[in-house]
């Protein structure tokens, strides 16, 4: 598998089925993970890293259940692939800004990824399209045991998994739900469902996790408590209250239809003809004319594949374009190259949802 | 008169009133009081949302500007990490540090966690003893010094020590 073959696909996780797809749009869990018999990856000296690396290439890539993963040595890739796996969520922004002996293990289908030597030795990420959050933690949780059978993990009997930073010591878990609230947004009722949800101890990123703004209306909420609760605690509290979070989207899209419906559509239908005619388009208008288009999919005022919708939204991005286009770009030929690329999109009539 | 932080000259000398009765003398080097300065400021500025922060606030309230001292010298001998260095970055530097730093681990984990148990999974197999695997780490550490310091005889002897207790694994 290379990154071209990727770029020129669209992940999992994007598929736009599954419970909910409407409002979720993935369920991810990563795991933080630390070899027994290494220091922690800030006091790593080469020689460590190098061994961190070999331990993962040697001893656990080489079972049979990661033999079809490929290992990229993020070192050696340009800052364009680089942007380009944290683009597609297989790596986090740490990870490809970071220094030092680094990599990820990937899963052709982009299922899952292991990342090595980030903030933990090993950060191991399920991904699934919808709100799917027991199937993602099965998965997990047996690839955890696969690795587990090939190292020993730092644990101890009280604290649990041990961790680079104290926020993740315990299950080393954190649980993720990406959701899409534009209705929300609009009628100004997001910062409200935001407090509540910091009342009870869950996190809300935006698109690409810590410090990322909320683009497109995507929005993930997540688990920040790791200690004193099970697994399965912690991924019904974040299963708990999503449903309540996604009845509360439905009804602000209901008052929306129901109080200005031609407002509305009016909002959905300028939206998408600005991206399908556009000469020039920069990346933030994208994002914020697709969450309309892609709100007005789902309340049935236009016709258009969600999945193809869903990719969009990734394959619009800095390096996704770079990709597809096979070089390197700057600001306005990348805006140009968007505006093509959307336009090739979403001018043909009504999709067959095959645009992979 | 030496830093308290490091061991270069102390320039700056405070006394800080924390007790009015008990004032205490600290006594920093330019670098170390612009870290302490910055801290100050941190503090009194923003809410405890780091783990930096949350530990300030926390030994603030515990701890005279003395014992902070000492504690902020206190030494993991598995990776040589001071107290001092975990709270300036958050950041632990081995698995040992949950165990040498536990007394002031414990309430900031309460305070982050709400709890001071693991309840979740756990390994299915058990493998070196956790006093084992901080040796290593150590031995691990000591041989790269060795290296660099182009002891090979001792590098071999720590080598030697490692593979022991490696392949006593099994």
């Amino acid at each position: 598998m290379t990154l071209n073959e990727l770029a020129s696909r669209s992940g999992e996780w994007l598929r736009g089925v599954g419970p909910e797809s409407d409002i979720v749009i993935s369920t991810r869990i990563r795991l933080a993970r630390n070899l027994a018999d290494f220091p922690f990856i800030r006091c790593c000296k080469t020689a460590d890293r190098a061994a961190i690396e070999q331990t993962m290439r040697q001893r656990v890539l080489t079972r049979d259940a990661f033999k079809h993963l490929t290992y990229l040595d993020v070192v050696e890739l340009s800052s364009v692939d680089r942007q380009f796996l944290v683009e597609r969520q297989l790596i986090s922004r740490e990870l490809a800004e970071a220094e030092g002996a680094r990599g990820v293990a990937i899963d052709p289908k982009e299922r899952f990824s292991i990342m090595v030597s980030e903030e933990d030795h090993f950060r191991v990420q399920v991904m699934h399209s919808g709100l799917a959050l027991q199937e993602t933690w099965a998965q997990v949780d047996c690839i955890d045991d696969e690795i587990e059978a090939a190292v020993s993990y730092a644990f101890h009997e009280q604290l649990g998994y041990l961790t680079a930073c104290p926020t993740n010591v315990g299950t080393g878990m954190r649980v993720s739900v990406m959701l899409h609230l534009p209705a929300l947004v609009m009628t100004r009722q997001i910062d409200k469902v935001f407090r509540s949800l910091q009342k009870i101890s869950l996190a809300v990123r935006g698109l690409y996790g810590e410090g990322s703004q909320a683009t497109g209306d995507f929005y993930q909420i997540s688990n920040q408590i790791t200690l004193g609760r099970t697994e399965q605690e912690l991924i019904e509290q974040v299963g708990e209250v999503v449903p309540a979070i996604i009845d509360y989207e439905r009804r602000a899209r209901e008052f929306l239809l129901k109080e200005s419906p031609n407002d509305l559509h009016d909002r959905v239908s300028r939206a998408h003809g600005i991206l399908s005619t556009a000469q020039t388009i920069s990346s933030e208008e994208t994002m914020h004319l697709l969450s309309s288009v892609r709100m007005g999919v789902n309340l049935g005022l236009l016709d258009i594949d969600i999945a193809m919708l869903n990719k969009l939204f990734i394959h619009t991005q800095p390096a996704h374009l770079q990709k597809i286009s096979g070089g390197e770009l700057d600001t306005a030929d990348r805006n140009i190259e968007r505006a093509t690329y959307l336009q090739s999109h979403l001018r043909s009539e009504p999709s067959d949802g095959e645009n992979n | 008169m030496k830093c308290q932080q490091c061991e270069k000259p102390a320039t700056f000398h405070i006394t800080e009133i924390i007790d009015i009765d008990d004032p205490k003398s600290v006594h920093l080097c330019e670098d170390c009081f612009k870290v302490y300065r910055s801290e100050d400021d941190e503090i009194d500025e923003s809410p405890p949302l780091s783990i930096a922060g949350a530990l300030a606030q926390q030994m603030k309230v515990a701890q005279s500007a003395e014992e902070l001292a000492k504690l902020d010298q206190t030494t993991c001998p598995t990776c040589g990490i001071t107290f001092y260095e975990f709270r300036q970055v958050g950041r632990l530097g081995c698995p040992h540090d949950y165990v040498v730093f536990q007394a002031e681990m414990e309430p900031l984990i309460v305070n982050i966690h709400g709890a001071v148990a693991h309840t979740g999974k756990s390994p299915k197999r058990s493998g070196l003893s956790s006093d084992l695997q901080a040796e290593l780490i150590r031995l691990r550490r000591e041989m790269t010094d060795a290296v660099e310091q182009e002891d090979y005889e001792r590098a071999s002897q720590l080598r030697d020590e490692i593979l022991r207790i490696e392949s006593g694994q099994s």
